[in-house]
């Protein structure tokens, strides 16, 4: 019985975030079906094509790209989530200690041991 | 209180594990084409090392902030995860050179997944239990797709990849529910919450949930798909890696889970895991009786293993966990032998993966004929192999924790897994050779003569210290 009156109480603890949710759907919902209802619709051929600029779409969106970029983009990630670790590192070091400070150098350690990998297999040479 | 470095010292191997593979990553980068054999033996060198560091350890111990934990119970389980991964890495030798594989990243991720599996199997919570078990996953999923050129290697990392990721997805999703309701992702908090009183309805929605995350890991049925396509199409090597070390690492997780902290929600949870174990004996071996492919016979067969296994966890008591152990122990070595036979299948060098590849197999090479003989007796578990002595202590586990209809679906399933064990044998001994199998790499002799002689006479010998350590390990989670 315990257990369940505790596990109504952490609940309740998220009640606001419950309420948040609601009224996000409400909002959304209330966006999508407002004009839906409210507005005055009149499609033609020219409103329901794609927007570019004032001259026809030459073609779809969705073309074939070189597979380097990928490898950018993922090597970006790297170490984009690695500032992303610094910032809440650098800001509270003060009370993490020395132990804090040589757990962030044991992973930038690792990090470096990454980039030099790439490094050496040419990962980032484009030609 | 501040964390010192000194509190990380039960973790000593595997931060040695993880520091040697950076190391190796390094060297063989740097070493050039040439590389391969000198990672591969210094992977070999510190695997063994890794081993060595874990027999000093002793006792009950824990790091990072009560993350990580040691017991017996992680230490053997650690030994045969050790065990699973150097024997895949010796008998990976002659394969990779010659099937364009020749490349030092194959040791390096062997040697990742092996800390992350390490890391698995000393959870104490569930967010250290979900990051070991990435660590795992992502190395595999690149091990399966590393005969880049070659399609079905691909489709089969893939395949891997997608289901792997949905597993996780449902993993997750299970432990925030348990955190939701239990307010504590620390497997001795847990225990403790759910000691206290009866435990919530979303408690048990989250244990399903991490439950059916992990059977993916085992491939247990109803999640076992991926299992035969993958190992059907990913080098052989890398299947025989896939059906040993993981396997092992993933039940032990599964039993650390299960007994530690849902170790009060037993009624609940066991009958899910008796669902899985006679689906999986069912499926394993009903499904296994057509195939010809024998990769995926063996993909099938491990499907069955894992099914037997699950039985000794429904048990729920310390002598069904010593049982999957030694079963676990045991399956590792056959499963091993069965493979080196496999990757040593060539027929004018060409790699050949067909049972009927193997007839006549007795009058070419007797000897392997004879290996693969006790393997397929091992595994179908007839009396005087190893095998058979893993089955008895579960099915005598099961049978003393009252279990016995699951102990006699057990029995059924293992007499109908005669049939394809047999029709092996009968292929290699009994028909006309077609084409000859060449002699396979001194290596791959080598490891198929020492399982063999494990499986059959030798484990009856030194089958007692095993055995001591496998109810230590058991003891230490019931204590």
């Amino acid at each position: 019985m315990s257990s369940q009156v505790m596990s109504t109480e952490l609940l309740s603890q998220y009640l606001p975030i419950l309420i948040f949710v609601g009224i996000a759907a409400v909002i959304a919902a209330a966006m999508l079906f407002g004009s839906m209802l409210v507005a005055k619709q009149k499609p033609d051929s020219e409103k329901l094509s794609a927007y570019e600029c004032g001259f026809e779409p030459f073609n779809d969106a969705r073309s074939k790209f070189d597979v380097r970029f990928y490898l950018v983009a993922i090597l970006f990630i790297i170490f984009d989530l690695e500032v992303a670790f610094l910032f809440p590192w650098a800001v509270s070091l003060g009370r993490i200690g020395l132990f804090g400070f040589w757990s962030m150098m044991a992973f930038l350690g690792i990090l470096t041991i990454g980039f030099i990998y790439e490094w050496k297999k040419g990962a980032l040479d484009w030609e | 209180m501040q964390p010192v470095l000194t509190d990380l010292i039960p973790a000593l191997p595997e931060i040695f594990l993880a520091v040697a593979a950076l190391l190796l990553l390094m060297l063989g980068v740097f070493s050039g084409k040439n590389g391969t054999r000198l990672v591969s033996g210094l992977a070999l060198v510190a695997l063994v090392v890794t081993a060595v560091l874990l027999f000093r350890q002793e006792g009950y111990d824990v790091a990072f902030s009560g993350l990580f934990i040691t017991d017996s119970f992680a230490v053997f389980s650690k030994l045969l995860i050790l065990l699973g991964t150097g024997l895949s890495l010796i008998i990976a030798q002659n394969f990779i050179a010659r099937e364009d594989m020749d490349r030092f990243e194959y040791p390096v991720l062997m040697v990742l997944a092996t800390v992350g599996m390490m890391m698995m199997v000393s959870a104490n919570d569930l967010l250290s239990l979900y990051v070991g078990l990435e660590l795992q996953s992502l190395s595999l999923y690149v091990i399966a797709a590393f005969r880049r050129d070659s399609a079905k290697s691909t489709e089969a990392g893939l395949k891997y990849f997608v289901l792997g990721a949905l597993s996780s997805g449902m993993l997750l999703y299970g432990i925030s529910m348990i955190y939701g309701f239990a307010g504590t992702t620390n497997f001795i908090t847990i225990a403790q919450v759910l000691q206290a009183g009866p435990a919530s309805l979303g408690v048990i929605v989250g244990l399903v949930f991490v439950a059916a995350g992990l059977a993916f890991k085992i491939s247990a049925v109803p999640f076992h798909m991926w299992t035969p396509d993958v190992y059907e199409g990913a080098p052989t090597p890398v299947s025989a890696f896939f059906a040993v070390a993981p396997k092992v690492a993933a039940i032990c997780l599964f039993i650390r889970v299960l007994e530690g902290p849902f170790g009060s929600l037993l009624p609940q949870w066991r009958q899910v895991i008796e669902f899985c174990a006679v689906a999986s004996m069912l499926v394993g071996s009903l499904a296994a009786i057509r195939q010809t492919n024998i990769k995926r016979l063996m993909a099938y067969s491990s499907i069955a293993n894992i099914g037997y296994a699950l039985v000794g966890v429904a048990a729920g008591t310390a002598d069904g966990v010593q049982a999957v152990l030694i079963y676990m122990a045991i399956y590792l070595v056959m499963t091993v032998g069965t493979f080196a036979i496999i990757i040593g299948m060539r027929q004018k060098g060409k790699a050949v993966e067909e049972i009927a590849d193997l007839a006549g197999l007795s009058k070419t090479s007797p000897m392997l004929a004879l290996a693969l003989a006790v393997f397929m007796f091992s595994m179908a578990g007839v009396p005087p192999a190893a095998g058979f002595f893993g089955k008895l202590l579960v099915f005598m586990a099961a049978w003393k924790a009252g279990l016995y209809p699951l102990s006699i679906i057990m029995a059924l399933t293992s007499g109908i897994s005669l049939y394809y064990y047999l029709k092996v044998c009968k292929v290699s001994w009994f028909d006309d050779v077609k084409e000859p199998l060449d002699r396979p790499a001194a290596g791959l002799s080598w490891v198929v003569t020492a399982t063999a002689l494990v499986v059959f006479p030798v484990a009856l010998v030194i089958g007692t210290p095993v055995l001591n350590g496998a109810a230590a390990a058991a003891a230490s989670l019931f204590h």
